[in-house]
């Protein structure tokens, strides 16, 4: 089911949580809520699911004006960080919650709801743990109940509240997988928040990058990347070198950026976007390399200046294929020459 | 065990409660029993089936129940207010539960046996609009008991409320339950151990409650006398072997009862996983 947020506004004494949010999500899409810690994300998500209530504006579900709905009558699936799960039931019951609690004259027959559980189980691979608390899982398999638990009622719509943040690097990289696939398989509109943009991107199919309870643009993983609307996105979306006209006027100038068309703006400039070269011995070094990580396909390689009043920023981030570095055959303190493929000016 | 466990002091700590232990509780609950012995079983047998102390024993467990219920009941809501609201007088009324463990229980017995008997300021009212009768009467031991037990439900179950995940119920409202749904299924499952021990706690300082009891209960033998009483009475007439014999067999009937209510914990906490 689609979702559309309206001219929402949220404040929490002074502070502004949300300032005018307008949003469409369409159906069956799977949607993050990307930003920094306090930017109105997690607010926007649970006045969405209705355990909060805006100041003003409108959540609109599937067509229907849903603002005033109680949570219970929303039809909405929601994950929370901290699993939430019911610590007083197992894990069977704990997922058959939603089905027992029907009033009865739409509540499925027993029977039904052991055969549902257990189809929700083998969905979330764990139903050798139904009979177990909350309490005696690891943070992965909550998360995977507490899932599981949302999805029992048939949510129209399901929204996740930074499911990922509590677990360890690895498990949270398996269950992103998993997420991914299970999207696919059940195909409900999904809206998930998370301030890793990593995250955002691998999961994904929009995003929404939120700031100081704002949208700062919305678009595929690519899009965002690729087009930043600002200087925000550009440098939350994947790494940037950022320098500006003022203080690097100089050196933007020598390697052919002169600030002439662009008077006061920043350039932004992808570490992809730069290549180097050895300089010819002989030749008197002004850029050098400092070091370089090797991160598996691509080595990052952090440039210098040699002089101090050149205009360059203290350190320049490149990216290559680890391939082509070896090729290379740098060495710390080696001089190099560069060149910029691409850059996009923002104010 | 000592091998293995990485907290120090196993011995001289276990050493110290068994000492103290005995010390304060083992010798002189030994001694009531010693005492005891001193009576023939014919002339112990007698002395706790005498009528009248029957009828106290059922007095002092009928109303030591009764109150530790209505603590229980009233005790969780009360905890419940103070923990989940916010309103002016809070802290003052948070200190005010407290008072009755300060306050000496006759003072306590005086001011309810006051404020209680058909002239006073309630009792006039319960006569006069319900017909009502407190003072004198075994309600009236009920309604001190409530008095002096209800600071230990409340103390017991604020905590558990404090510490009370409320996503839990934020997951319960998105799965569609409504608010009773959620106190009944979610709620209230999660505070019974709590619930529990306040009410062990209520029952078992009911149960040994003289002070405030004997102002109000108007000790009418068959009716309301209480069985700290008997005791008392019996010490009066230097029947200290009858006195012993009526106090042991309460402590008995005492430490069955509240086995029994932790039995009935444990069995609550282990169905619902927190053991």
């Amino acid at each position: 089911m689609s979702i559309s947020i309206a001219q929402l506004n949220k404040r929490f004494g002074a502070f502004n949580a949300l300032n005018n949010i307008n949003l469409d999500i369409p159906e069956g899409e799977l949607a993050a809520l990307l930003g920094p810690s306090g930017c109105g994300k997690t607010t926007l998500l649970r006045i969405i699911a209705g355990l909060e209530w805006p100041d003003s504006g409108r959540v609109i579900i599937n067509g229907e004006d849903k603002t005033q709905a109680h949570a219970s009558h929303r039809g909405i699936g929601f994950v929370f960080q901290h699993y939430a799960l019911f610590r007083h039931m197992t894990v069977f019951d704990n997922i058959a919650f939603g089905l027992r609690i029907k009033p009865r004259r739409q509540r499925p027959a027993e029977s039904v709801i052991r055969t549902k559980v257990h189809t929700l189980l083998e969905l979330v691979q764990l139903d050798w743990l139904h009979d177990h608390f909350p309490d005696q899982l690891s943070g992965g398999q909550r998360q995977r109940i507490a899932l599981a638990r949302a999805l029992a009622v048939e949510p129209s719509v399901l929204l996740l509240d930074e499911p990922f943040g509590a677990l360890d690097a690895s498990v949270r990289k398996d269950l992103r997988q998993w997420l991914r696939t299970l999207h696919r398989e059940l195909h409900v509109t999904s809206i998930f928040v998370t301030h890793d943009q990593e995250e955002a991107m691998e999961v994904a199919s929009r995003i929404v990058v939120l700031n100081k309870g704002k949208v700062e643009q919305q678009g595929s993983p690519s899009e965002l990347y690729d087009q930043p609307a600002n200087a925000f996105v550009s440098q939350f979306i994947g790494q940037t070198n950022v320098l500006d006209s003022h203080n690097h006027q100089h050196w933007l100038q020598s390697i052919g950026l002169g600030d002439d068309a662009h008077p006061g703006l920043v350039a932004h400039v992808r570490p992809q976007h730069i290549t180097i070269e050895k300089t010819p011995t002989g030749l008197p070094p002004s850029i050098v390399l400092k070091d370089w990580q090797h991160l598996g396909a691509i080595t990052r390689v952090e440039l210098t200046g040699t002089k101090p009043d050149d205009g360059l920023p203290p350190v320049l981030h490149v990216e290559m294929p680890s391939e082509h570095f070896k090729q290379l055959q740098l060495f710390k303190g080696d001089a190099v020459n560069i060149s910029i493929k691409q850059v996009q000016w923002f104010n | 065990m000592k091998a293995h466990s990485i907290i120090p002091g196993f011995y001289p700590t276990l050493g110290y409660t068994l000492f103290y232990l005995g010390l304060i509780v083992l010798i002189p609950l030994s001694t009531l029993v010693f005492k005891t012995f001193e009576l023939s079983w014919p002339a112990f047998a007698d002395s706790i089936s005498n009528g009248r102390v029957l009828s106290s024993f059922r007095v002092s467990f009928l109303t030591a129940l009764a109150a530790a219920l209505v603590a229980s009941v009233f005790g969780g809501i009360i905890a419940w207010v103070l923990v989940r609201y916010r309103f002016p007088g809070q802290r003052l009324l948070d200190a005010l539960i407290d008072l009755p463990f300060a306050l000496p229980t006759a003072v306590a017995g005086v001011v309810l046996a006051t404020i209680y008997q058909p002239n006073g300021v309630l009792g006039k009212l319960l006569k006069q609009t319900f017909n009502l009768k407190i003072a004198f009467k075994p309600a009236g031991i009920v309604v001190a008991l409530i008095f002096i037990s209800l600071p230990f439900v409340v103390r017991t179950a604020q905590p558990v409320l404090q510490e009370f995940d409320t996503s839990m119920e934020e997951a319960a409202a998105s799965l569609g339950a409504n608010r009773w749904q959620t106190f009944l299924r979610v709620i209230f499952p999660n505070l019974l151990p709590a619930l529990l021990t306040g009410f062990a706690l209520a029952f078992a300082r009911s149960i040994g409650e003289y002070g405030s009891v004997i102002f109000i209960a108007g000790n009418l033998p068959f009716v309301s006398e209480i069985v700290p009483l008997m005791i008392i009475t019996k010490l009066e007439q230097y029947d200290i072997a009858g006195a012993t014999a009526i106090a042991l067999t309460m402590l008995l009937l005492s430490f069955a009862l509240l086995l029994l209510v932790n039995l009935l914990q444990r069995w609550v906490r282990q169905r619902s996983g927190q053991l």
